[in-house]
């Protein structure tokens, strides 16, 4: 890698990482006002458990060589356990930036399940689950697709390959599909389909962290080429062009469907252009691009509807934006790829490589959520679910609503004493 | 004493504490208030999910008056408040025993 190159990445890194906090305000605004924090910590808290990992083993299984020989990797071997001797190695600055860089996927990835688990589930059992889940599925998965002997990325169909360029499949298919899973696990919410109150908190806090996760977007996309090149530039211009047409495909899905241009939507919209923009955005043109974002906008805006037909919560739609929107972009890539790749044998290669994450992610998501429910508990207990996870489980309130000092929903309480109270003293069982 | 109750729409404020202002009260107490008569909610949609809201916001004020104002400063507030359309709100008054000005200690029609 050039000094530029190294830069460049190391710059998108950064912004990457400002996704995940992006998402826990895209998720947080959506949420009541009782259980807010608990979703932005259920997102926050990936920042902490994928570094640790990712230095662990993480890295090592994602990117190191596969175990079982080149073109059928399943994982990387142990080679960079902890990190050793990474420092010491000939281009270990090219290294440490990739591992820089991948490490901020590894930290949104299991944090954008959590809004399909929004509002119910025992803070301490997500960070099980979280622990789990990035090291039996995102880093095995992150090899079989980006990994040099990873068996996704070694696929060849007719002289082509699977176009997976920045994660449609490894991320979002991924996420999204884990996300149906565990909520078929846990089910759903008290009151779900039932209580009017189950509406957006704070709609500027949701517009406000799209628009982060836009932004840091397109670290993750056009750094994904891992250079500063022409192909970085193209995605870097496809993930606004797609973008910013998705939105206009779920107002006008909205307007026509329900009479309103909603920000909700507008937000969703955005969110659904990129994840189908972030497969195939290195391989389509501008027009493409635009073909892309129209179709995620408008078919999410349709998908979201269908967790009330079918009778599943998926609280925040990781299903109906991310694994919706990661399967048409990584599906019309296929009919859309410039160099003369596309085509059916395109197709067939991204619909291979989708259906193989699509059931290894369940399967494995299922099985951690089912180990979890019948060991510690996946679920919060109904008293902290109806009364406030933030409470049960933070033992903070949001928002003050009231000068008398109390809580949200909880009325007024005396000052503070000089002690705080003991924490034993707490209803706090995370 | 009377206790005067005005349970109105928000955007009337202004006018009715003009009105209020020009007929000589020299205090209210005003809070945000929230709540439904005939004319029931209205829905939203998020998400393609529509959700009715029942509870409409409202603004409540209060008034202290002598009992000979009463009937007089009920009609400044009705006439200042009403818009001719749906959910205008209600306004009502109660017999009052006590007031007190706390900082003085006067009671009665003094405290007003």
């Amino acid at each position: 890698m050039s000094a530029a190159d190294i830069g460049f990445i190391l710059i998108c890194a950064a912004m990457v990482m400002l996704m995940t906090p992006g998402l826990a305000l895209f998720y947080g605004g959506m949420i009541r006002v009782k259980s807010a924090l608990n979703m932005l910590m259920m997102v926050f808290i990936a920042m902490g458990i994928s570094s640790v990992l990712w230095v662990l083993y993480g890295f090592s299984i994602a990117f190191g060589d596969s175990f079982n020989g080149e073109g059928g990797g399943i994982i990387g071997n142990f080679d960079f356990l902890g990190f050793k001797d990474i420092l010491g190695l000939e281009g270990s600055a090219d290294i440490l930036t990739f591992a820089v860089f991948q490490l901020m996927f590894a930290v949104l990835t299991p944090a954008l399940i959590a809004g399909a688990l929004a509002e119910r589930v025992k803070f301490s059992a997500w960070a099980v689950f979280v622990t789990l889940w990035v090291t039996l599925v995102y880093f095995p998965v992150a090899h079989w697709v980006w990994g040099d002997g990873g068996w996704i990325a070694n696929l060849e169909l007719d002289g082509r390959e699977v176009i997976d360029f920045a994660g449609g499949t490894a991320v979002h298919i991924n996420a999204g599909i884990a996300a149906l899973a565990v909520v078929l696990v846990i089910g759903k919410r008290v009151g779900f389909k039932k209580d009017s109150s189950m509406r957006p908190h704070n709609l500027p806090m949701v517009l406000l962290g799209a628009s982060l996760l836009w932004f840091g977007w397109f670290g993750f996309n056009a750094g994904s080429e891992g250079a500063a090149n022409g192909t970085a530039a193209l995605m870097a211009l496809n993930t606004m062009v797609a973008t910013g047409t998705a939105v206009l495909g779920w107002l006008i899905y909205e307007r026509i469907r329900y009479g309103a241009y909603t920000t909700l939507g507008a937000a969703s919209g955005a969110i659904g252009g990129l994840v189908a923009i972030t497969p195939s955005g290195a391989n389509v043109n501008p027009m493409g691009a635009m073909a892309i974002g129209l179709a995620a906008g408008a078919v999410c805006a349709w998908a979201v509807g269908l967790k009330f037909k079918l009778g599943f919560d998926d609280s925040l739609d990781v299903v109906g934006v991310h694994l919706v929107g990661g399967i048409i972009g990584t599906l019309m890539v296929g009919f859309l790829a410039i160099d003369g790749a596309a085509g059916i044998a395109q197709f067939a290669l991204q619909a291979g490589a989708a259906a193989a994450v699509l059931a290894y992610s369940f399967v494995v998501s299922l099985l951690l959520a089912l180990l979890l429910k019948h060991t510690m508990g996946f679920r919060a207990d109904e008293e902290a679910e109806t009364g406030g996870l933030d409470q049960a489980y933070h033992a903070e309130s949001g928002y003050d609503f009231s000068q008398a000092g109390g809580g949200a929903g909880h009325g007024a309480v005396t000052a503070p004493a000089a002690a705080p109270a003991p924490a034993d003293d707490k209803k706090v069982d995370a | 004493m009377r206790l005067i109750t005005a349970v109105i729409k928000p955007h009337r404020i202004d006018e009715v504490k003009a009105a209020l202002q020009a007929f000589g009260v020299h205090g209210m107490t005003v809070t945000e208030a929230s709540g439904y008569g005939r004319q029931r909610g209205h829905t939203e949609v998020y998400r393609g999910a529509e959700y009715t809201v029942d509870l409409v916001p409202k603004t409540r004020i209060e008034i202290l008056v002598d009992d000979e104002d009463s009937e007089q400063l009920i009609d400044v507030v009705v006439k200042a408040a009403r818009t001719g359309k749906i959910g205008d709100g209600k306004v009502w008054s109660v017999p009052v025993e006590t007031a007190v000005r706390v900082r003085t200690g006067d009671r009665g029609p003094d405290a007003l």
